[in-house]
């Protein structure tokens, strides 16, 4: 049988590219370095623009800072800032951590069992659809823990997407192969970690990427409602409390540290899905030829 | 207890009188028997609608007959079945090796107590060496043989093919025919295909059973006594010609009957 012989037949003297080819090249040449490129012309384009704005203006520090004065912010400010991000940090971390064990566990528990699927799903979405800034001072009334109160807050809002995602995965067995487990008599076990689990597993890891960024949402709306309380201070709690002192440039500081932690659990999280995935789910496949 | 001498038509499962209604009015299969023995390679042909489908999942058990009787001779064990569906339906996520040993391993056994049989059945369809690769580095062709693999990976006493091959170009249909043929001589298999082509139909099997639709059912058997093994030689023969003809005329029969 000769299925594997690709024995390298002599190739035909290869010409110059065409005009087309050539043209196709060169547009995917510049392409690579624009998405590079382009970004970091925008960021420093726009930092150039608001320093102008504020010198040519005088706008004072206290409505809004230059950039310089942002900076110095974040570098001065380091050690509080830093220890505010660690905070923050550590509570998204667990509440997602949470929320990937709590989200996949409830749609493992709804799949093996449609009656409590049916019980619970519903108030999963009510629990989902009310916005956590409205239940969250409720919690902070019954709990009596800050960091209790701040991890339900974050998981209520990130463990849905977990959830939701891995129930569609768990439901998207490719129905072949659940006739093929039936057929060599699989038990439930067997069909739940060879075949319902693997399927599942790009739908979660979408569903993850999702819950990360929704996990910092969490903990700074439960930062924000709970105030301080003896715990330190997180990041959201030092914007706020720069706002109230009109120290806006730490208000800038602080936000882009939050907003620089959000794009490195993004970054880490999509990361993470590409190794998983990288031998065999289509996503992750990069297009040959 | 002398061993008896290898009888050709020893029995393997017997459908009688097998009905299958659908929700209470959709007759799907009606009064079909079928003998299958041992060795056997028995086509289902018929127009779509006809039951053969429904028939195949009768016997793998995925259905079970509203009336009638499906009988496996000396009861069934697991590891009796093998199938293979239309498409590949490997698991994406695990090589080509544990694929094939899924059948042991569902069954408890480890991938390393069934090393040597992944190994033998892969070289069986020609796969000797992707046993590490992952399906979707295979083509459309090699993915089918994986699946061929897994279904007789166990050696099972029926292996069930619901139009396998009906995906694939033409000349790897060829190829993947003359194969089966080959690896039916082999290992001695006794399968039940189900097509819907009379060429494929003829070249394979031993006995074409055709079906007409509304309500499926069997209205003739076509027997193809022309000897294995058949190669190249027997695809542009007379005789084959003749059966083809024959198998043409059966399924005219029957999509005039429905």
């Amino acid at each position: 049988m000769t299925l594997a012989d690709s024995s390298p037949q002599p190739q035909p003297q290869i010409s110059a590219p065409d005009a087309e080819e050539a043209k196709r090249a060169r547009t995917r040449r510049i392409e690579k370095t624009a998405k590079w490129v382009l970004p970091f012309a925008m960021a420093i384009l726009a930092i150039v623009l608001w320093d102008r704005i504020v010198v040519w203006n005088e706008i004072p520090h206290y409505i809004l800072p230059s950039p310089a004065r942002v900076w110095d912010s974040l570098t001065g400010d380091w050690d509080i800032l830093w220890d505010a991000a660690l905070l923050t940090g550590r509570i998204t971390i667990l509440a997602l951590g949470l929320a990937v064990l709590g989200g996949a566990g409830l749609a493992i528990l709804f799949n093996q069992s449609k009656m409590l699927e049916l019980s619970f799903y519903p108030y999963a979405v009510i629990l989902q659809v009310t916005p956590v800034v409205s239940i969250a001072p409720l919690i902070f009334i019954y709990v009596d823990s800050k960091i209790a109160g701040m991890l339900l807050c974050a998981w209520i809002v990130a463990f849905f997407p977990v959830l939701s995602s891995t129930t569609l995965g768990l439901n998207s067995v490719d129905h072949n192969l659940r006739d093929l487990f039936r057929i060599y008599g699989a038990n439930r076990w067997q069909r739940l970690t060879m075949l319902q689990l693997p399927s599942a597993l790009p739908y979660f890891l979408g569903g993850l990427k999702i819950a990360g960024g929704l996990s910092l949402i969490g903990a700074v709306v439960a930062e924000l409602v709970a105030g301080t309380g003896g715990i330190g201070s997180g990041l959201a709690f030092r914007i706020q409390e720069a706002g109230y002192r009109l120290n806006i440039a730490r208000m800038f500081a602080a936000l882009s540290l939050v907003a620089a932690m959000g794009v490195m659990i993004f970054a880490a999280l999509s990361i993470f899905s590409h190794l998983m995935l990288r031998k065999w789910h289509e996503s992750a496949l990069s297009r040959e030829g | 207890m002398p061993l008896p001498a290898i009888d050709q038509r020893s029995p393997v499962l017997r459908m009688a009188n097998v009905d299958k209604v659908f929700g209470g009015v959709v007759q799907a299969l009606s009064g079909m028997s079928l003998n299958i023995n041992e060795g056997d390679f028995i086509s289902l042909l018929g127009p779509s609608g006809c039951g053969k489908s429904t028939a195949l999942r009768l016997l793998s058990g995925l259905l079970s007959p509203t009336a009638g009787r499906i009988e496996w001779a000396g009861g069934y064990q697991k590891g009796d079945l093998g199938v293979v569906f239309q498409e590949p339906t490997l698991m994406p996520w695990a090589t080509v090796g544990k694929n094939v040993s899924l059948p042991f391993r569902l069954r408890g056994k480890s991938q390393k107590a069934v090393q040597a049989e992944v190994e033998e059945a892969l070289a069986l369809v020609g796969l000797e060496g992707f046993e590490d690769s992952f399906p979707r580095e295979l083509s459309g062709g090699m993915k089918m043989r994986v699946s061929i693999a897994r279904a007789m990976v166990t050696r099972p006493r029926l292996i069930l093919m619901d139009e396998p091959f009906a995906a694939l170009d033409e000349i790897t249909r060829f190829k993947l025919n003359n194969d089966l043929l080959a690896l039916k001589e082999r290992i001695g298999c006794t399968v039940v295909f189900v097509t819907h082509s009379v060429f494929e139909s003829v070249f394979l099997s031993d006995r074409i059973v055709v079906m007409a639709a509304r309500p499926g059912r069997v209205i003739r058997e076509v027997q193809v006594a022309a000897p294995y093994p058949r190669d190249e030689v027997f695809r542009t023969s007379a005789d084959y010609a003749a059966y083809c003809r024959q198998a043409s005329e059966a399924l005219q029969d029957a999509m005039e009957a429905a």
